[in-house]
């Protein structure tokens, strides 16, 4: 029967499909076992890959070094100059920093993981890494700190260098924002080819998403005048929605904690919060000035109101930055156990807590892109509603 | 000693986070055994608030984090 070939056609690419994973992944435990059976060895593969990041000089003598489980998964959370890929392999990004002389342009492999400074054009640099990295600490503190003649730090230089660099989270969101483009010129020249007939392909399978985003999230919340909207809420679903699945992928192009940086979330619930109260219409602001209480409340409500209008952008920003950040944590932690108990036998058990939360973290990729974007139409619903 | 007490605190929201969601998973159960033909709806409302439960605990997680960093 027809119906039964196409069945066995797709059961064996399913199973070609599972034997090439298998065959990859026990290649990777060999490997994996080889570097084990000299026991120091995962101590001073880490104790390097700590030295090449924190650039302090470690012990390279075996055995002695600590594996410190917070400063790797802090450094795996936070953004960087490098973009480490495995081992000793990485990609050095460009450093682009604006002094009050000029444009700096130079490649962030000069400063050899911050041991060596920098002589530029205008100044001398050294890239600063503290063991304290922080999730806010990225937003507010530089790394890149201008020296001067004595080899000392000048704070009051550095405090006018402003640093456009390329780091590691800018270049994968150049990566998301360039698979992005790619997915939907694709859907929409097949909708300029098949004008009237069935959808094919990467067509089929991305509509229902934006028929879901029109019907579930645009239409009930912001009524009639959606179509305005569409575009804003479309993009800022499918950004979140390939940022947060890139960010679960642990290899290049994927593995950067994008959506866990709070300078992103930071700028896109200021892009609502733009959104809503450029949008807003009389009776919008009219509830917020002068609402409908007695007026003895007055001054209660409009404090409170004017605070609602930062305060729902800033709990946007938040969610979805914690969100993603707490499961990232979880993940390296649970990953961290094989390190910290030195053993491989931890790794089945370790590996299957690893895979119940990266389901887990999908269901929360999906679930995070729709609360923002509900959210977002939900606050510009209530900016254009009409009176009634 | 620092680092102990901003896990306590996060350890307390996440509690918050724990008895808010039962709560409303609980009743969305009971809304599914009253009404089976209704159990897509409750089971969508049911996320949604289920997420924005846990973005408010999850405010207490990064208030201690931030606590760690000060």
């Amino acid at each position: 029967m027809d119906c039964n070939q196409v069945f066995v056609s797709k059961v064996k690419k399913v199973i070609f499909v599972f034997t090439l994973l298998v065959a990859f992944l026990s290649l990777k435990n060999d490997t994996f076992a080889q570097v084990d059976s000299a026991i120091a060895s995962p101590d001073s593969i880490l104790a390097e890959s700590a030295h090449a990041v924190s650039g302090e000089p470690a012990a390279t003598a075996h055995g002695e070094e600590k594996f410190e489980p917070t400063k790797v998964i802090m450094e795996h959370i936070a953004d960087s100059h490098v973009w480490h890929l495995w081992g000793h392999t990485s990609i050095p990004l460009p450093v682009i920093l604006y002094t009050s002389g000029g444009l700096e342009v130079f490649s962030s492999a000069n400063f050899h993981h911050g041991e060596h400074d920098y002589q530029g054009k205008y100044n001398k640099y050294r890239l600063v890494t503290g063991l304290k990295q922080s999730m806010t600490k990225d937003m507010f503190n530089k790394n890149i700190k201008v020296v001067g003649a004595d080899g000392q730090i000048d704070e009051a230089a550095s405090d006018t260098v402003i640093d456009f660099s390329i780091t590691k989270n800018v270049a994968a969101m150049f990566i998301a924002i360039a698979l992005i483009v790619i997915v939907f010129s694709a859907v929409a020249a097949g909708y300029r080819k098949r004008v009237g007939k069935a959808p094919k392909g990467l067509q089929s399978f991305l509509e229902p998403v934006i028929i879901f985003v029109r019907d579930d999230i645009a239409k009930p919340n912001i009524g009639h005048k959606y179509a305005k909207f569409m575009p804003y809420l479309l993009t800022i679903f499918f950004f979140i929605l390939f940022n947060n699945l890139l960010g679960l992928v642990p290899i290049f192009p994927g593995s950067a904690n994008v959506t866990g940086n709070i300078a992103l979330t930071f700028v896109m619930a200021t892009a609502t919060m733009l959104v809503v109260n450029l949008n807003g219409n009389k009776y919008y602001w009219k509830h917020i000035l002068t609402p409908d209480v007695p007026w003895w409340l007055y001054p209660i409500m409009i404090p409170v109101e004017l605070i609602g209008i930062i305060s729902k952008p800033f709990a946007l920003m938040v969610r979805l930055f914690a969100n993603i950040t707490a499961g990232h944590i979880i993940v390296l932690s649970l990953i961290s156990l094989i390190f910290i108990f030195k053993t491989l036998a931890i790794a089945p058990v370790s590996v299957a807590f690893v895979l119940f939360m990266d389901v887990l973290e999908l269901l929360v990729a999906f679930l995070q892109a729709f609360i923002f974007t509900l959210l977002s139409a939900l606050f510009i619903g209530m900016a254009v509603e009409e009176h009634h | 000693m620092v680092g102990s007490i901003a896990a306590i605190g996060a350890g307390l929201a996440v509690i918050g986070a724990g008895i808010g969601i039962g709560h409303v998973g609980g009743k969305a159960m009971e809304g599914i055994a009253r009404q089976p033909e209704a159990a897509s709806k409750i089971q969508t409302a049911m996320i949604i608030a289920a997420a924005l439960i846990e973005g408010a605990a999850l405010f207490g997680v990064v208030v201690a984090l931030l606590g760690l960093q000060v």
